[in-house]
């Protein structure tokens, strides 16, 4: 547990499913079973053919940086300064997330670097998906 | 709509910007509403129609005694009252209404009975992006800039231009709240907020507000102020989430805007005298730039640092000094139409010579929304 403080996310019940997923270590999405599109963040129907027929699934947790910047003052739960970042999952889908593990300057933070997730528990229900850099 | 059928007939901002602790948020917008109603000769007997964002129509019509018989509470960010110049059109032409009042007021500085806005926590941006700590504008509307940098080769010097060459417009504005120059050094030496975005890329928090009156361009020469007509008009929503943005070098809304602007309008860019592009930071001109199609992509940050935009060059642009110099309440559209408007009637502290097509080009939350409102001078 860490962090306390940062403003955390109430599932409803659209979002349930990628929560619990956090909450057991996996990065959930969903894909359409018609157009095979895949999309973020969670909702029950497709937004680019608009059938409800759709699938959760797990992603590979694989992504890359896509940009960010580099806020200098901290609020609470954040220790300045730190990156709030746009990430490009492998599966596609693009989600803002923060960058763990490594310094939190221009010069670690390249964009197209590779990064993996990882999730943080914050509370007993709430584990945030973060990523750091990808190993080898 | 159809091209010069509407026209802006009444146009003020508050007697006073800046710090204003004085007056209430919504006192503001009846300041601005009265002192455009004073400018053309109407009291609020005739108006009935109004639109407002920030607050409701229903809470403007019955502070300023109005009885409107079309009401628009729009409220896509700062770029609303660009929308509800459009809806405002197309209501007069259908009948709906013959008089708009459209009113801006907000104490973005002092915070007097200003309207709170939270991201409920189960919103989707409440549980996709505040868990990661942006605080406001400065931190997420900035987000796509790294990735422009790295695709088109932009460089921070060419962001702390945009903020100097607005700065030369703001001197020449004796309502500006900064008018001191500023140099590219001063620029990159002055606190860093949010990398790569120091203090002097980011727009001012000011309090203030504006209103503008419509009617039908029949009914504009009976006007005391010379008429101000609407060429062309767009709008769009795309994302209320930055990490949505569909592609970080390009704003989808801003495209869409645009082209149906310019397409009622049936204008060419080489047709535009003067050109205002809602700058709460610096990159938004640029963004504005090549999705309006006044250059191509990647080439606006070369082209405002070539001067190509200041007094005397070929696209005039910010002229007032916009968000970054002269005023920014919070939703600075309403000041990009406000020297828009200035600058047709011919009375803009630093007027364009001679400028006939002007276009005032707005943008809502961050990268959420686009708003764009083509105006001439010359009459139909
Ligand atoms: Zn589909």
């Amino acid at each position: 547990m860490a962090e306390p403080g940062r403003p955390l996310p109430q599932p409803t019940p659209e979002t349930q499913h990628f929560w619990d997923g956090a909450k057991a270590g996996e990065l959930r999405l969903q894909r359409c079973d018609d157009c095979a599109h895949v999309y973020f963040p969670p909702r029950p129907f497709c937004p680019e053919c608009g059938s409800r027929s759709v699938s959760v699934f797990p992603a590979s947790g694989r992504a890359t940086l896509y940009s960010y910047v580099i806020h200098h003052r901290a609020p609470p739960g954040f220790e300045a300064p730190y990156a709030i970042a746009v990430v490009e999952l492998e599966e596609g889908p693009r989600m803002m997330t923060n960058i763990v593990d490594t310094p939190q300057t221009p010069e670690a933070l390249q964009l197209d670097m590779a990064l993996e997730v990882a999730f943080e528990a914050m509370n007993d229900e709430i584990s945030l998906p973060l990523f750091r850099p990808a190993e080898g | 709509m159809r091209p010069n059928t509407i026209a802006i007939v009444g146009a003020a901002e508050t007697t006073d910007l800046g710090k204003t602790p004085n007056i209430s948020e919504i006192t503001m917008h009846a300041d601005a509403a009265l002192n455009a109603m004073a400018d053309c000769g109407l009291t609020p007997k005739d108006i009935d129609g109004v639109a407002t964002a920030g607050r409701t129509p229903t809470e403007i019509a019955h502070y300023l005694g109005i009885t409107p018989k079309w009401a628009d509470g729009t409220a896509v960010g700062g770029c609303s009252f660009m929308l509800h110049v459009r809806h405002a059109a197309a209501a007069i032409n259908e009948g709906l209404c013959s008089t708009v009042l459209i009113t801006h007021g907000e104490s973005g500085r002092s915070g007097v009975d200003r309207a709170p806005r939270r991201m409920a926590p189960t919103s989707l941006a409440g549980q996709f992006e505040l868990p990661y700590g942006p605080m406001g504008p400065p931190t997420m509307f900035t987000i796509p800039v790294l990735r422009y940098m790295k695709e088109f080769g932009l460089t921070e010097e060419q962001l702390a231009m945009v903020a100097v060459v607005q700065r030369e417009w703001a001197a020449k504005n004796p309502r500006a709240t900064f008018k001191e120059p500023i140099t590219v050094d001063d620029v990159l030496d002055s606190r860093m907020i949010a990398y790569p975005f120091r203090l002097l890329m980011c727009c001012l928090v000011t309090d203030g507000g504006g209103a503008l009156i419509l009617t039908s361009a029949d009914r504009a020469k009976d006007f005391p102020t010379k008429p101000v007509y609407i060429l062309g008009t767009g709008e769009s929503v795309e994302t209320p989430m930055i990490s949505q943005m569909a592609d970080f070098t390009t704003s989808r809304a801003f495209r869409v805007s645009g082209k149906k602007a310019f397409d009622e309008a049936g204008i060419a860019k080489e047709d535009v005298d003067h050109l205002m592009i809602y700058d709460a930071f610096a990159h938004l001109p640029i963004f504005g730039l090549e999705d309006l199609g006044f250059v191509g992509r990647g080439e606006a940050g070369a082209f405002i640092s070539e001067r190509n935009t200041v007094e005397g060059a070929k696209l005039p642009l910010n002229t007032n000094g916009g968000g970054l110099s002269y005023m920014h309440s919070g939703m600075y559209g309403m000041y990009a139409l406000q020297e828009s408007v200035r600058q047709m009637r011919g009375i803009a502290p630093a007027q364009v010579p001679d400028a006939k097509i002007s276009v005032a080009h707005g943008v809502g939350g961050m990268f959420g929304a686009s708003g764009t409102i083509i105006m001439s001078n010359e009459a139909p």
